[in-house]
């Protein structure tokens, strides 16, 4: 069984890898088609943005930052017109 | 000849959809029961569709319709993985590895503009003075984008209905009249930015978010219905893309053939503009919750392949029944197709006001981002927040609108030959800027200096770029289709590089910043 972190590695080097095959030198001047109408190349890119969608569910699965809306939901009270202190640009 | 006068329902439709903008923009406030809070990031407390929809409908805009149906028209499918494919990855990692900490770091610090976070994470005036006309200046030609490319649309279509009052263009290569009795685009352009001036000054970023999640839907529709229309006219899809493969002008345009290696690895980097992109900065503050979102993390690639491979096949089969692009500009090749292979004015009209609302549904988040970073980047920042009241602060927003929409609109009456290609210029800029938005959340030694140096030589190298790349030759009168590059790249990759360098190197050379500052901006673990 993989524990958290191996799944959170595995699934930022599922986004790796789609980031790399996307550059489909071997289809470059390919123009044969694919169910008759779409170049294979764009078939391919469209393949692409499939995985894409189904590689970002697996990292909001498995690499979510569950702790982040805590951390946002620690309100500073700032005044943001006021931020920059008296050292700003010294 | 005299051609017949043709008929006027496309633009009667087109008109009744306008219509219906201006009604929702009269009833935005009594819709949606706006307080101040609500005018500038929707009281924090939009849902995970709604962001979807604001998100997409304002990263989508004449680009992606018309500058792709264009750009695939001169170099072929290869455009889908230049931009889409890309976008699809880069757009979504984007989202996840910066949006939600900015949103987290926005919601604990209370900040509504881009500006007020980069001031106070360098703890620098100097800074925010420096962004804001950098980004400014790079917003000014995204809103030419969507303003000239509804021109270049409702001129294709509305094609010898009005002989008698618009004369038309000269054509630079035919020296024939082309567009005769046509909307000129210098009209169209005073009616969109009319139209979607009055919506957004009246309800604000949730009126945009409603407008642009309604005009999403609007466009995604439209062009999914567009491109089956189109194919049936053209005897199916394979009979389509047939045309394509047996003509052999347009042969290579169903591979890459026309498009380089370099040239396409380097596309990588245009899409990472969205990270300083802005009016999404707004956006992303306008979340209910970083679980808000996940759906766009998933859903964004899937919607660009929904309108970018329908406008990419449009494209490539214009070129394949040797479409001719009005005066080498193709900007004008979708509504060429529209005009010509869909002769029902009905269909020709709803399809049109189908790109319109993609074009709106980024001119709205713009024009509310720059009212907003106005008012409080620079008028409150400079009189305190007490000088003006929330009403005067808002009109002064909107007074700078107004001006910025007059530079935008005379710039228009000037339109470059390709939207596609302006889109990347203005795209690359924001790009260039995104290794200080990186090394603002995750890199605690970079400084003040080092962010100051990094701005400054992505200017300066955009500058460069931009004159040697489109000014020059456009003044010289050469309209070139092929890209500007540089060592075979795509300019943004020298300026990316020279902006993380100076980043860096400026960076590790100056002193620290103090660790309680610094602290503050990094989101940890059980804190």
């Amino acid at each position: 069984m993989l524990n958290a972190e191996t799944k959170r590695k595995l699934v930022w080097g599922i986004v790796l890898v789609l980031a790399i095959v996307h550059y489909d030198f071997w289809y470059w001047n390919d123009t044969s088609l694919v169910f008759g109408f779409m170049p294979v190349g764009l078939f391919f890119q469209a393949l692409i943005s499939i995985a894409a969608g189904l590689t970002w569910a697996l990292v909001t699965r498995f690499a979510w930052p569950t702790w982040i809306e805590e951390w946002a939901a620690q309100t500073d009270d700032d005044d943001p017109q006021q931020e920059v202190g008296e050292r700003g640009d010294e | 000849m005299i051609a017949a006068v043709a008929s006027l329902t496309p633009l009667w439709v087109v008109c009744g959809y306008l219509m219906v903008l201006v009604l929702f923009g009269l009833f935005a406030n009594r819709l949606l029961k706006l307080s101040s809070s609500d005018y500038f990031v929707a009281s924090r407390s939009i849902g995970p569709f709604l962001l979807l929809m604001s998100i997409f409908g304002t990263t989508m805009t004449a680009f992606a319709l018309v500058g792709s149906t264009g750009k695939a028209f001169d170099k072929g499918v290869g455009v889908y993985g230049l931009m889409a494919s890309t976008s699809g990855i880069v757009h979504s990692a984007v989202f996840f590895l910066i949006g939600i900490r900015l949103w987290a770091i926005g919601k604990r610090h209370n900040y509504v503009t881009q500006i007020q976070f980069f001031r106070a994470r360098f703890e620098s005036n100097a800074l925010g003075y420096l962004l804001f006309p950098a980004l400014v200046g790079l917003v000014i030609p995204y809103l030419l984008i969507g303003i000239v490319g509804a021109g270049a649309v409702i001129r294709g279509v509305t094609v010898n209905m009005f002989p008698n009052a618009f004369a038309g263009a000269m054509n630079p290569v035919t020296h024939k009249m082309m567009f005769v009795g046509a909307v000129p685009p210098w009209l169209t352009g005073l009616v969109i930015c009319g139209v979607v001036l009055l919506y957004i000054f009246r309800g604000g970023v949730r009126a945009a978010a409603w407008a642009n999640a309604c005009q999403t839907i609007i466009f995604m529709t439209v062009g999914v219905f567009a491109f089956f229309l189109i194919a049936n006219k053209l005897g199916g899809l394979s009979e389509a893309t047939k045309k394509v493969l047996e003509n052999p002008a347009t042969r290579d345009l169903a591979a890459r053939g026309r498009i380089g290696h370099l040239q396409f690895l380097s596309y990588a980097f245009v899409p990472l503009s969205v990270g300083m992109f802005p009016h999404l900065f707004q956006h992303w503050l306008t979340a209910r919750s970083a679980k808000t979102f996940r759906t766009t993390v998933v859903a964004h690639p899937l919607f660009i392949m929904i309108v970018w491979v329908p406008c990419v096949l449009i494209g490539i089969w214009a070129a394949g029944i040797d479409i001719k692009a009005p005066g080498g500009n193709s900007n004008a090749v979708l509504a060429k197709m529209v005009g010509t292979q869909l002769r029902d004015p009905f269909v020709s009209g709803v399809l049109t006001a189908g790109i319109l609302a993609a074009i709106m549904s980024s001119l709205d988040s713009q024009f509310v981002c720059l009212g907003t970073i106005f008012t409080h980047d620079i008028v409150i920042h400079i009189a305190g927040k007490h000088r003006f009241t929330d009403r005067q602060g808002v009109t002064l927003g909107r007074a700078f609108i107004v001006c910025i929409v007059i530079v935008t609109y005379v710039l228009s009456l000037f339109p470059p030959p390709n939207i596609f290609d302006l889109a990347v210029w203005c795209f690359s800029g924001f790009a260039s800027l995104f290794p200080l938005v990186f090394a603002a959340v995750y890199w605690r030694r970079v400084t003040r200096a080092g962010a100051i140096a990094s701005v400054l030589v992505a200017a300066a190298s955009w500058l460069v770029l931009f004159y040697e790349g489109l000014i020059k030759p456009t003044m010289a009168g050469h309209h070139s289709r092929e890209d500007y590059l540089v060592f075979d790249m795509m300019p943004v990759a020298v300026m990316f590089a020279a902006s993380a360098l100076a980043l860096v190197v400026v960076s590790l050379v100056t002193q620290p910043p103090r660790k309680e500052v610094v602290d503050r901006f990094f989101v940890r673990k059980g804190e």
